[in-house]
């Protein structure tokens, strides 16, 4: 297969992919009087329309998806993205919706923002929610924000935020763009947070304990009624990291574990597209205490419609433009109203069986650090196969030759050599077989045929790419060829 | 409905595989007090035809699209050509996660890679990230951008910086040791250089404003650059209209050091707000500080041309706490439909949609200045937007106006309480000539 050009490697002037319709009014000079015009956009492309649609769609046939494959990429949540979803988001009357238009002429969407909120009060037992966080880690950085503006009225934000070392990073850095410093909490031989360690890490001077949980390793932090009682005991709260609530969803309720403040993915538990890296949407559930705190505008139901409050004197404030992702909030509702409360339970359910067959299925045959039951995800690791010099990473690039997307690699930090496995409740059990005989195939090629692996990927449409040399030599953009 | 591909075989043979009876006896390792006791108390499930008739009467009770719209003010409405939609449906870049293994993800790279080179072009920057949220956080990582660059704990902002971007802006800096200072307009609505002059010092990291401002008017940007530069501060630029970039001099011409803003305007649906397009991008050497994902270009085994996603270094979840930014994906599928849009518009094409918006705003406010006791505030330039005045105010104006199936401009009271009188208008080249004619008259038609 021959590689795709770059869209302005195939420009030429006077070549035309669009016309506007003919200007109606009449054109006055004075209309660019004072202004800094700029001569033309150097490089800009000029290209006709169907080079345009065969760009991009040979170039959409170089990407792997959940469409076409199982991609069992551990704590994103893969799952199937149910394409009536994408119908609901196109209704005109969603689509053409001025964000400033008067509050009377959008109430279906202050009722499409307000029945969400309250499906995801009751889903995770919370008492409010804010849909407007554009992602996961913009909902971090809101519940940091909650956090120290609530601890400051009480007289004192105090100065450090606790992470289990098993956290995604993301934890950390929220924790940091909101002023915190952070103390690692270490995990014990399970896995999990460590009793002992967490009551002593757990002072005045700390503002919260930021857990996953089920945490990253996809086992569930079954002490987490006595971690609440320790951090709340010492006058913290407790935020839950919700990016993995696809194990839980339907039968358990973080607002009945002690916690006082979630974020949810809406692209992950509530199946909405991840478009190849947004957009996403991290609403935020709080307890009551913290409802007051919660950014501006929040939707008002009232006798004579909805409404939106932007007086609100103890919230922290406006974290982006308008009201969120609107469009992802609409395809997560109508998930969430196609399954009711029965399909959702039966998410975390088959979620889970799915996790634990493969789990079952692969143990022995790549290394597993912890023994501890685990629900949506496994970690495995290199273990067994770095003793022959092969890494995750080989791993990885030889299961894209079986057609498979590989797992993920970068974390938890407590497992070297990380193989995070998490097949959602969508794939079907021919897929987990078929990924099972072909991560058993790759541990055999491991010790037969070693430099398979290592030079894999074979079939993709690029070979291995170098990542080193294009860090060392950044080249961000396309340059026009001098001369 | 659910969306599960397993049989009630399946489930049997799996469970016997893995050694347990029963699906519960997987959530043993949960303790049985925090089992929920009953079912979610939740609406009955929806078939496929019951669920698309729901969403359509919900959508019915929104009563705006009958109605011909002149808002503009950060959200805007310009034509989208159809093959954004058809090509942005495809699975292959709905369906995909960030592109973490590059093999296997090659359009969504490229497509990055094309955008970052296009937010270039246009903005006449070096280097530009994959994406970002929206505008106004886009804005709020560049003031902590600068604050990085520079040290210094003082950021000027513009009182014409739109006022939720400005509000972000405080929101993100609340808890870190910065101090924002608003700048004051002129009566041509442009930052006042005076105040500027007196405000600026060596305890300055940036000076932060927007063209064309909230308030519609075109900045001269030569001459903040000369000032913030004198003194050592950087200058943020931030576009809230995209489309302007098409025609009016570039960022970097007129000596940006970074430039942030919202992309909406490229194909992008109004949405009641969002999903939109925050764009960001800089000088080189500011490389290690620049937040967000970004691609680059780089060879395989076979010394073939492909992309990565690249400069990790600066990211999270390799950095953690030391991150540039806690952002760990961009706007993938935006950035996407933009890409689209701009090269299928191309460069004769962008330029004649900057060109429209100006000629159709300048017609609609000449046809609206010529009605008595309306009057434009602000002198300086306009892009798309314009603020008018209206003797006697302007709530009479925007009800007269929505009885015949006008929304009308903002007004601007609640966001500028010494402008009360007064709207702001958008005027795009999605509007006819016999829409702004209508407007005009329906305005001329309101007793004073």
């Amino acid at each position: 297969m021959s590689r795709e050009p770059l869209i302005f490697e195939l420009s030429a002037a006077t070549k035309k992919g669009f016309a506007l319709p003919k200007l109606d009014v009449p054109e006055k000079t004075e209309a660019l009087q004072g202004l800094a015009v700029r001569a033309g956009i150097p490089g800009f492309p000029q290209v006709s329309e169907v080079e345009v649609v065969r760009h991009f769609t040979r170039l959409s046939q170089a990407n792997f998806c959940i469409d076409t494959s199982f991609y069992p990429l551990g704590s994103c949540t893969m799952k199937y993205n149910p394409k009536i979803n994408e119908k609901v988001a196109a209704i005109p009357d969603f689509l053409g919706s001025h964000p400033y238009a008067p509050p009377e002429l959008v109430q279906g969407n202050l009722e499409v923002l307000k029945t969400l909120e309250e499906c995801l009060v009751e889903i995770t037992g919370m008492d409010a929610f804010t849909l407007q966080p554009s992602a996961g880690a913009q909902g971090e950085l809101v519940g940091m924000m909650l956090i120290r503006a609530c601890l400051k009225e009480r007289g004192d934000p105090r100065k450090i935020v606790l992470i289990p070392d098993s956290a995604h990073g993301t934890n950390p850095s929220s924790a940091h763009i909101c002023g915190y410093r952070v103390r690692e909490v270490k995990s014990n031989d399970r896995g999990t947070i460590d009793l002992d360690a967490l009551a002593r890490d757990m002072t005045e001077e700390v503002a919260a304990l930021m857990v996953t949980n089920p945490n990253t390793l996809g086992v569930f932090e079954s002490d987490i009624l006595r971690i609440g009682e320790i951090v709340h005991a010492k006058g913290g709260l407790v935020y839950m990291d919700g990016a993995n609530m696809n194990a839980l969803v339907g039968k358990f309720r973080p607002g009945d574990m002690g916690v006082d403040i979630i974020h949810l993915n809406l692209h992950k538990t509530f199946s909405t597209p991840h478009g190849g890296g947004g957009p996403g949407s991290g609403p935020v559930g709080v307890k009551k205490q913290l409802e007051p705190l919660l950014p501006i505008p929040v939707v008002e139901k009232g006798k004579a419609g909805y409404s939106l409050d932007f007086s609100r004197p103890r919230s922290i404030g406006r974290v982006r433009s308008f009201y969120g992702s609107f469009l992802v909030e609409l395809k997560a509702l109508a998930y969430i109203l196609t399954l009711g409360a029965a399909g959702l339970k039966e998410v975390a359910e088959i979620a889970v069986l799915n996790s634990n067959y493969i789990r079952k299925s692969l143990e022995g045959v790549y290394h597993l650090k912890y023994a501890s039951p685990t629900l949506h995800e496994c970690v495995f690791s290199d273990k067994f196969q770095k003793e022959r010099g092969i890494l995750n990473i080989d791993i990885a690039k030889r299961l894209i030759d079986y057609g498979l997307h590989p797992p993920t690699m970068s974390f938890p930090l407590i497992v070297p050599g990380a193989l995070m496995i998490e097949p959602t409740e969508t794939e079907s059990r021919r897929d987990l077989d078929q990924f099972i005989g072909a991560m058993k195939a790759i541990a055999r090629e491991a010790v037969e045929t070693p430099e398979l692996l290592k030079s894999a990927p074979h079939v993709s449409p690029v070979r291995r790419l170098d990542e080193t040399a294009a860090a060392r030599n950044p080249v961000l953009r396309w340059e026009e060829p001098k001369g | 409905m659910s969306y599960i591909s397993l049989s009630d075989q399946d489930k049997r043979e799996m469970l016997a595989r893995i050694g347990v009876s029963s699906l519960d006896d997987l959530f043993g390792c949960v303790p049985g007090e925090i089992r929920l006791k009953k079912e979610l108390c939740l609406p009955p499930p929806l078939s496929e035809p019951e669920l698309l008739g729901h969403f359509e009467n919900i959508g019915r009770k929104n009563k705006e699209s009958v109605h011909l719209s002149f808002l503009g003010a950060g959200a805007y409405r310009h034509y989208i050509p159809y093959i954004v939609d058809n090509l942005s449906s495809r699975g292959e870049y709905l369906s995909p996660y960030t592109p973490y293994q590059p093999e296997v993800s090659q359009g969504t790279l490229q497509v990055i890679f094309e955008f970052q080179t296009l937010i270039c072009q246009l903005t006449g920057m070096e280097i530009a990230n994959a994406s970002m949220y929206e505008g106004a956080s886009a804005a709020a990582e560049a003031v902590l951008m600068a604050w990085r660059l520079k040290g210094r704990p003082r950021i000027l902002v513009a009182g014409s910086l739109h006022p939720q971007y400005r509000d972000v802006v405080r929101t993100y800096v609340k808890n870190l040791a910065i101090q924002i200072e608003e700048l004051g307009t002129d009566d041509k609505g442009r930052v006042d250089l005076e105040t500027l002059k007196q405000k600026i010092d060596g305890e300055t990291s940036a000076v932060v404003c927007q063209s064309p401002n909230f308030l519609g008017v075109i900045e001269n940007l030569d001459l903040l650059t000369g000032v913030a530069h004198e003194h050592g501060a950087l200058v943020i630029f931030v576009v809230a209209e995209a489309a302007s970039l098409g025609l009016l001099q570039s960022p970097g011409a007129a000596g940006a050091d970074i430039v942030a803003g919202e992309a909406q305007s490229f194909g992008l649906p109004l949405s009641f707000g969002g999903p939109y397009l925050g764009f960001m991008a800089c000088r080189k050497e500011f490389v290690r500080q620049f937040p967000g994902r970004i691609a680059g270009q780089t060879k395989d085994l076979e010394g073939k041309r492909g992309f990565v996603l690249t400069l990790s270094t600066r990211e999270q979840f390799i950095r953690r706490e030391k991150a540039t930014s806690n952002i760990c994906t961009n706007q993938a599928w935006c950035a996407l439909r933009a890409t689209i849009f701009l090269e299928t518009l191309g460069s004769e094409g962008v330029r004649e949609l900057a060109y429209q918006n100006i000629q159709k705003a300048r017609y609609a406010l000449d046809s609206l200045t010529e009605i008595r006791a309306v009057r434009r505030k602000f002198s300086g330039p306009a892009f798309n937007e314009f603020v008018l005045e209206f003797e006697g105010g302007y709530k009479k104006v925007e009800d007269h106006l929505l009885s015949k199936g006008i929304i009308g401009g903002l007004g601007l009271e609640p966001h500028y309480p010494g402008l009360k009188d007064c709207a702001l208008f958008c005027v795009t080249e999605v509007h006819g000539k016999a829409d702004i004619d209508r407007l005009a008259s329906l305005v001329a038609e309101v007793k004073r």
